[in-house]
């Protein structure tokens, strides 16, 4: 194990969809380094591929059929990709956990909270005592009032901002030095996302913990990471500092994307629109997969797909045309 | 009508609102499990004006969604009445009702038979209004109303299964068009869409008001998106409308503490670290929505939040009193109507317009 380099190292990683007629690619060599304590974003749309990515480096992949193609992702050191059981296992937890956008489907419905969260630690050996007394504390760490009366509420006793609030206590219970969430605050409420967003940024200064999150909105992205990855067709078509890839993007998806998310202030003009709808990945276009719906598109596009090349300023961007031809 | 009028008219609208309620209730008895009753939507009044869009915007639970459906009659109101180009609702038959007003709701897969296609579905509504003569003509207005939703005419041939999300949704809006409504209640239409699609639905909504002279009750949770389309904005909070006004100022001059608490959570798409910043400590509030709890959380301990859920409000008082920065002994004492507090601009609060203090 080396203390240098990135806590996480996904390298090339692509998943597929396994069937009869062939392996439908759903991630396509996704490359992404998070380094201790970095808050990083993965960003994309529905089918973009951004919740598999996470799922497979959690290695949860909830089919059969869902298989790691290729690539390699390496936790502190160990690899991942086709480790076993046990290694996956004695991870989880102590080194990296995960939260969801329902917490239903990570707590049990009819075990009481401060059981769940005390199961987890238990299960990596903590003893009875030590366990309840760790989920009491993460409880009061999470900001749930009176900790004893909520670890015997079920969760069906508590409000949707709560139940985050628990599966995010489950998830710190074990001290986990990287936490994986995929959209965790899109089912709530405004008000109740900024509180859990807020939460979390400051456990994860307190705690310098590494976060990978996924989301679909890019308000969410913009305030809460300082990189991130922006995903198109399964590949990451966009990535670099947070401030960087909104003030200007590099690749016309991204750019496409910014104009459309309506603003609560500034002028109110009609919103930026990307005609057409995203790729299938059954029938993947020749070329770049953005380029049927891309205002940029130039005859290249749509021969050869562009790779994930570096420019200045500590970006990548996948794509032919300069945005200096694009950007007014 | 003798109720206070809500100002939501827009200037060039000489006739009367094309859709009205006055003191709306709607209280659900209490389930089997037993319980309080709840009430989702607690005295509403409004006016639509023609042509056009009240915008109404809260977080689940706030009764705007019940609202919704007691506007376009889904739902009988517990009290209270609806008036639909100023005649009562249930004073309408049920198709002039559909010809005047039309639902559009978040899941357009809900509203669309899925062995009927697109063409189909459309027809349907078009020779059951007898918006056609025939068969032959129904076809061609089918294409012409997928056209208005920027849908090829082989779209007509679809099944809802062969349709993504947003197309569903377009095909949805046609369908309610069908019928020549001249009111749109369009409750979350765009929230199940992926941002790029629901641009495209939104624009769309935009330019078809404009042609069509509709007129629009448009509902949702999302701030940006009302101020997209509304000239005027109310925002619901436990049943309720707490603030009201044109969309600029509810926008820029938020009067009410809750409107600008909203806003303040809204996640700007510019990475300016507005959204964290102020956020901590974690406002100290109380979990059972009960004023007194509010000084236990200051104690030490933080609590967490509590939702807007009408059922956790308090039986006295302002309703936003147990999370309000600015609440004061009146406001747990008696609950503030909404009122006008400059031009058409209405609030429901003892301290409307004052900044809050932490």
């Amino acid at each position: 194990m080396t203390d240098a380099g990135p806590l996480l190292a996904i390298r090339g990683l692509s998943v597929g969809l396994r069937r009869s007629s062939g392996v439908t690619p759903l991630v396509r060599d996704v490359s992404l380094d998070i380094a201790p304590g970095e808050r990083v974003g993965l960003v994309g749309e529905s089918g973009s591929g951004k919740s598999l990515t996470l799922l497979a480096v959690m290695g949860l992949l909830a089919s059969p059929q869902l298989v790691v193609t290729g690539g390699s992702v390496r936790l502190a050191g160990t690899e991942l990709v086709g480790a076993g059981d046990r290694v996956l296992r004695a991870l989880r937890g102590s080194q990296v956990a995960m939260v969801y956008q329902d917490p239903m489907t990570s707590l049990d419905p009819v075990q009481r909270v401060g059981a769940q969260i005390a199961e987890g630690l238990r299960a990596h050996g903590t003893s009875r005592r030590a366990a309840r007394e760790r989920t009491l504390a993460v409880l009061a760490e999470v900001q749930l009032p009176d900790p004893p009366a909520l670890a015997r509420k079920y969760p069906h006793e508590l409000s949707g901002g709560m139940r985050q609030r628990v599966m995010i206590a489950a998830a710190l219970a074990g001290n986990p030095r990287l936490l994986l969430a995929d959209e965790p605050t899109t089912a709530l409420d405004v008000t109740i996302q900024r509180q859990i967003l807020a939460l979390v940024a400051r456990l994860q200064q307190a705690r310098n913990l590494a976060v990978l999150w996924v989301t679909h909105d890019l308000g969410v992205a913009a305030q809460f990471v300082q990189r991130l990855a922006v995903m198109y067709g399964g590949r990451v078509v966009e990535h670099g500092p947070t401030a960087t890839v909104f003030s200007a993007p590099q690749h016309p998806y991204t750019a496409a994307l910014l104009a459309a998310v309506p603003s609560t202030a500034g002028d109110r003009t009609a919103l930026g629109q990307i005609p057409g709808s995203p790729p299938d990945p059954a029938a993947l276009p020749p070329g770049c997969s953005f380029a049927p719906r891309c205002r940029q598109a130039r005859p290249g596009c749509a021969e050869r797909e562009p790779e994930l090349e570096q420019r200045p300023g500590d970006v990548a961007a996948a794509c032919f045309v300069p945005p200096a031809e694009w950007r007014s | 009508m003798t109720a206070p009028a809500p100002a939501t008219g827009a200037p060039a609208a000489a006739t009367g609102p094309v859709l009205a309620a006055d003191a709306l209730v709607k209280v659900y008895p209490p389930g089997s499990a037993g319980g309080q009753p709840m009430t989702a939507v607690a005295g509403v009044s409004l006016r639509l004006a023609e042509r056009s869009c009240l915008g109404v915007v809260g977080e689940s639970g706030c009764g705007k969604s019940t609202l919704a459906r007691l506007l376009v009659g889904l739902e009988p109101p517990t009290s209270g009445t609806v008036l639909l180009q100023g005649r009562p609702l249930g004073a309408h038959r049920r198709a002039e009702r559909a010809r005047l007003l039309q639902l559009v709701s978040q899941d357009p897969f809900s509203s669309l038979n899925p062995r009927l296609t697109a063409g189909a579905a459309i027809s349907e509504v078009l020779l059951v209004h007898r918006r056609v003569a025939g068969r032959q003509q129904a076809a061609a207005r089918v294409t012409e109303l997928l056209d208005m939703v920027s849908l090829r005419p082989d779209f007509a041939r679809r099944l809802p299964h062969e349709l993504s999300g947003g197309q569903a949704q377009r095909v949805a809006i046609a369908r309610a068009l069908a019928a020549e409504p001249q009111t749109l209640v369009l409750d979350e239409p765009t929230s199940a869409l992926d941002v790029s699609v629901r641009a495209g639905i939104v624009n769309l909504l935009d330019r078809l008001r404009a042609e069509l002279a509709l007129s629009y009750l448009f509902i949702s949770h999302d701030m940006a998106v009302i101020r997209q389309l509304s000239d005027q904005i109310g925002v619901m909070y436990a049943g309720r409308f707490v603030e009201r006004g044109p969309w600029d100022a509810v926008m820029s001059a938020p009067l009410h503490p809750y409107t600008r608490a909203l806003l303040a959570a809204v996640p700007a798409p510019q990475p300016d670290g507005s959204l964290l910043a102020g956020a901590e400590p974690a406002p100290a509030e109380p979990v059972a929505g009960e004023p007194g709890e509010a000084a236990a959380g200051a104690a030490g301990a933080a609590a967490a939040a509590v939702s807007s859920r009408a059922a956790a409000s308090p039986a006295t008082g302002c309703p936003y009193a147990p999370r309000c920065p600015l609440r004061i002994g009146q406001c747990v004492t008696a609950d503030p109507p909404l009122v006008v507090v400059s031009g058409q601009h209405e609030a429901a609060c003892y301290r409307a317009g004052e900044q809050d203090s932490t």
